[in-house]
């Protein structure tokens, strides 16, 4: 049997998106959000997560895609990154998908930007192609521009 | 347990081992013939040699080999420990450290067996030796025996070890062994201090195979406290547990107010006094006395001392003061470079010492003690103090302070410009210091942890550096603001006081200078920072409505400067815990950090000082807070606070600050008479008011001022409300001056009654009061109580 693994997937803006299942803690409902002033445009702020703070940070916005809908309410996928535990805002939670590493392909020379650091590739599922999301590059702020200068 | 177990476990074992011989072989230097100290050097090289000839570390056991042979002689009195043998032996301590380190990187003791080290080692043996030769037959007599002496006691010092690493069993058939080598001893001719040696492994044995002492104590006689090894990463996550314990109490102490339920409200009471207790048990438990960093500083100070051909002793007050983990961590460095600072270029040469009349050798103290729920630190040297002169004259080549700046400062103030990044004074770069590098990141690292630094100096006499640090920062009590609907945490260190002003008192309370808003506090002027402007925050128009047009201030201090901050609301002070940011938002200056509020949401705590320089309040080159700094600095020794106002007659008089509760004006229609002592309604109690007119009257009008009612027309009374012995009164002056900074030294003996002394405060003299002696005059419960207060007052 070839090697496989498990992917837990999400939609954002229609398009489909999966995390390592192993690298993925949990996924809640949308809570109560504190906005942090003066962050980066990609953070939506902070949650409690059962007594541990947690950042979370819109992937849409991450990932450049429209914004969200006004009115719709996010899920949160919390993933484990090297920085401790951080919240991925998402539209949708789609199924818990296995798949074959030969159905993965790197992405097209055609994707560029920042978007393009942070999707691995894609897994070719049988109706539509999962975009496999690098959860460390996600996580990562440095390259994102601020919406405001730093105080220093 | 594994193999990867008990490498661990020897690890742990032998750094803290080694600590302690740093330590005990720079004592040994002072008493070389401190035989105890000796025996204890002597059996903890001995084990590690041991245990790691056990493990297969080759060549971590040579070094530690001819270390042992050398001080096996040292034991056996054959030679006497001099510098050149401590060099010596604490180069092998560096050298077993560093294929320590090597063995918890890589798992094997590195490339490297030192050989020149080891040839140091043998030959300064073989001095020994020939030493001892020449001393006489019967000395040379002992060198035979005495290695297996060594040998037979590796035994047994090993199975000491092994019980530690989990190997009971081989310790207890070793065991015998050991005893069973004692008869053959007295052969040797060192025996006179063999039973006393040859017993404590086998007591330390016998204490380990009973699980009481789990390390080898290498001194068995001292009395030690039952104590057990707990990870650091028990302790955090037990931090962590209590912390959320804390936000669980918040939030059910909120419920059971609301709720209306006497069984509820004691279990939550109980709860609260429970986690509170408990809270401060698991702080005590990453509290960790000072002694612990010091303890490495001995060895630091002989280092460089030697290094630049010194003589350095150092004394150590206040030793078992104790400070949070992540503080004792994050103060390390700064320390160290403090006390090698101190040493390099404080500390003079002997010989320029002996010409100015000290001792050859300097002094380096250092001190720690609590001061109000902060611990202050300090390194005193007796060297030649801060040369003022020289560091004007060097900020003025590098263009850190201008000529006139340079003319303005205080010698104080010149001194603190050492902390000024790339800036040193020393005229030669040693290895040590004078880089430019240092002192402005001793600054910046005790600044980080919410500490400040401060230096004094005497030309001539020495220097001091003085450090002040908070006690811990896990958890901490915080004043909670609103601003656009969203709450923030304000650290209690940084807040100096709340000033709110009413809808008509806001036009002409804020100022403007130029545009930047300003409010006279007390006479200065102090700049207003909107928090909603600086975090670019939607205006709330819920909250502007709510708070009537009204103005809250929160008045605080960053590195040594003072600003308003203007918030919507101000809620309450609470203990908050404290949670870092994750990098996603370390670059966020504002913040520094974040905390769970009693209602489960997460609300940030504010960086005051990162506010203060987004807020333009700190311009990023310290100068100007620097010059206000030290000048502040060098006139609060010694200061005390006053609270100035104007008595009757329009004379100046004062009460220290402290005593003062609040400021309050009373109209004067709210006073009441109560037989003839004026009194109010405030916060729901009868507020005695006594009239400084009439305590300070001479005593034939006094009667007829006594029973003065106030007069209808005059305008609003300032009353000074005080607290003495836990009953509140309030004095009625005529006037509120100001609050003053002074020494307040230069005194003279009362002139009249309730008045302590005069005394000059701002350049003009005041009367202190003398407020025990002010209430016995006006005698206040007699008067509340409407008995005869006037035959008290006639007959004072």
């Amino acid at each position: 049997m070839d090697q496989t693994s498990q992917f837990c997937t999400f939609y954002l803006d229609k398009l489909l998106f999966g995390v390592e299942l192993k690298g993925v803690q949990e996924v809640i409902r949308s809570l109560d959000m504190t906005q942090v002033p003066l962050a980066p445009a990609v953070v939506s702020g902070l949650i409690n997560l059962r007594g541990q703070i947690v950042t979370a940070v819109d992937l849409r916005k991450r990932l450049e895609l429209e914004p969200r809908p006004a009115g719709t309410l996010a899920m949160n996928v919390v993933v484990r990154s090297e920085d401790g535990a951080v919240s991925l805002l998402v539209d949708e939670i789609g199924d818990v998908v296995e798949v074959e590493e030969t159905t993965f392909e790197p992405p097209p020379e055609t994707l560029r930007g920042t978007v393009r650091t942070m999707i691995l590739g894609v897994h070719k599922l049988n109706d539509r192609l999962m975009h496999v999301l690098d959860i460390e590059k996600a996580c990562q702020m440095i390259d994102v521009p601020e919406t405001v200068g730093v105080g220093r | 347990m594994s193999d990867s177990d008990i490498v661990q476990d020897f690890l742990v074992e032998s750094y803290e081992n080694l600590d302690r011989l740093d330590r005990e072989l720079v004592g040994l230097e002072k008493s070389p013939h401190d035989r105890d100290a000796l025996a204890s050097v002597f059996r903890t090289i001995h084990t590690i040699k041991g245990t790691c000839g056990f493990l297969g570390f080759n060549k971590l056991e040579k070094v530690a080999h001819v270390g042992e042979n050398l001080l096996t002689r040292l034991r056996d009195g054959q030679l006497t420990l001099n510098p050149e043998l401590t060099t010596a032996l604490l180069g092998m301590v560096d050298a077993v450290r560093q294929m320590l380190k090597e063995i918890q990187s890589t798992g094997q003791d590195g490339e490297i067996d030192y050989p020149e080290l080891r040839e140091t080692l043998t030959r300064l043996q073989q001095v020994g030796a020939s030493a001892a030769k020449q001393a006489g037959p019967e000395k040379l007599a002992a060198e035979v025996p005495s290695p297996t002496v060594g040998k037979e006691k590796a035994k047994s010092k090993d199975t000491v070890l092994s019980p530690a690493t989990g190997l009971a069993k081989p310790a207890a058939t070793e065991a015998p062994k050991a005893v069973k080598l004692e008869p053959a001893q007295p052969s040797c001719p060192a025996a006179e201090a063999v039973p006393g040696r040859s017993a404590e492994p086998v007591m330390a044995k016998q204490e380990d195979t009973l699980g009481v002492q789990p390390t080898p104590e290498s001194r068995p006689r001292e009395a030690v406290a039952e104590t057990i090894r707990v990870g650091v990463n028990v302790l955090d996550k037990l931090m962590t547990l209590v912390g959320e314990l804390v936000l669980a109490r918040n939030q059910l102490l909120q419920i059971s107010n609301t709720v209306e339920d006497t069984g509820l409200q004691a279990v939550s009471q109980r709860m609260n006094l429970i986690a509170t207790e408990l809270q401060g048990e698991v702080m005590k438990t990453r509290m960790q006395p000072i002694g612990n960093i010091w303890s490495q500083f001995p060895r630091t100070v002989r280092d460089v001392a030697l290094g630049c051909g010194k003589e350095v002793g150092i004394e150590m007050e206040g030793k078992e003061t104790e400070l949070d983990k992540t503080i004792i961590e994050a103060i390390k460095d700064p320390l160290t470079h403090l006390v090698r600072n101190s040493v390099d270029h404080g500390i003079e040469l002997p010989d320029d010492r002996v010409k100015a009349g000290k001792d050859r050798a300097g002094r380096l103290i250092l001190r720690a003690f609590h001061e109000g729920g902060q611990v202050n630190i300090e390194i005193t040297d007796d060297g030649a103090g801060l040369n003022g002169d020289r560091i004007r004259k060097k900020a003025l080549e590098r263009g850190v302070i201008n000529a006139e700046q340079a003319a303005r400062m205080t010698e104080h103030e010149i001194f603190n410009l050492i902390f000024l990044p790339g800036f040193s004074t020393a005229e030669k770069v040693t290895n040590v210091s004078g880089r430019g590098v240092g002192m402005d990141v001793v600054k910046t690292n005790v600044e980080k942890i919410g500490g400040t630094v401060d230096v004094q100096s005497t030309r001539g006499r020495g220097t001091t550096v003085r450090v002040k640090i908070p006690l811990t920062l896990a958890i901490i009590p915080a004043l909670v603001v609103t601003c656009g609907g969203d709450r923030y945490a304000i650290p209690q260190v940084s807040l100096l006081e709340l000033v709110r002003l009413e809808a008509d008192e806001v036009g002409k309370g804020i100022e403007l200078v130029h545009g930047a808003p300003v409010y006279r506090l007390r006479g200065r002027l102090l700049p207003l920072v909107y928090l909603s402007k600086e975090l670019k925050l939607a205006v709330d128009e819920h909250a502007a409505a709510e708070s009537d047009g009204a103005v809250n201030i929160v008045v605080l201090q960053a590195d040594e400067r003072q600003f308003g901050l203007v918030v919507d609301q101000i809620n309450d002070t609470e203990e908050i815990v404290v949670k870092p940011l994750r990098k996603q938002l370390k670059m966020v200056k504002t913040f520094a950090g974040s905390s769970i509020m009693g209602d489960g949401k997460v609300a940030l705590i504010l960086d005051v000082l990162g506010l203060a320089q987004r807020a333009s309040v700190i311009a990023e080159t310290r100068d100007r807070a620097l010059t206000e700094k030290a000048v502040e600095a060098a006139a609060r020794e010694e200061k005390q606070t006053f609270l100035l106002f104007a008595g009757p007659g329009d004379s100046r008089m004062a009460i220290p600050l402290s005593t003062l509760a609040r400021l309050e004006e009373f109209p004067v229609a709210q006073v009441e008479m109560s037989g003839s002592q004026w009194v109010t309604q405030y916060r729901g109690q009868i507020l005695p008011l006594v009239r400084l007119n009439v305590v300070l009257e001479e005593r034939r009008n006094k009667l007829r001022a006594l029973q003065a009612p106030p007069a209808p027309d005059s305008g609003p009374i300032q009353v000074l409300v005080l607290n003495h012995d836990g009953r509140s009164f309030g004095l009625v002056v005529e006037r509120i001056l100001d609050i003053v900074e002074d020494r307040a030294d230069v005194r003279s003996s009362a002139t009249r009654a309730a008045v302590l002394y005069s005394v000059v405060i701002g350049e003009r003299v005041t009367e202190m009061l003398d407020i025990p002696a002010i209430l016995r005059s006006a005698d206040v419960s007699a008067s509340l109580s409407g008995v005869a207060t006037r035959s008290a007052e006639v007959a004072n």
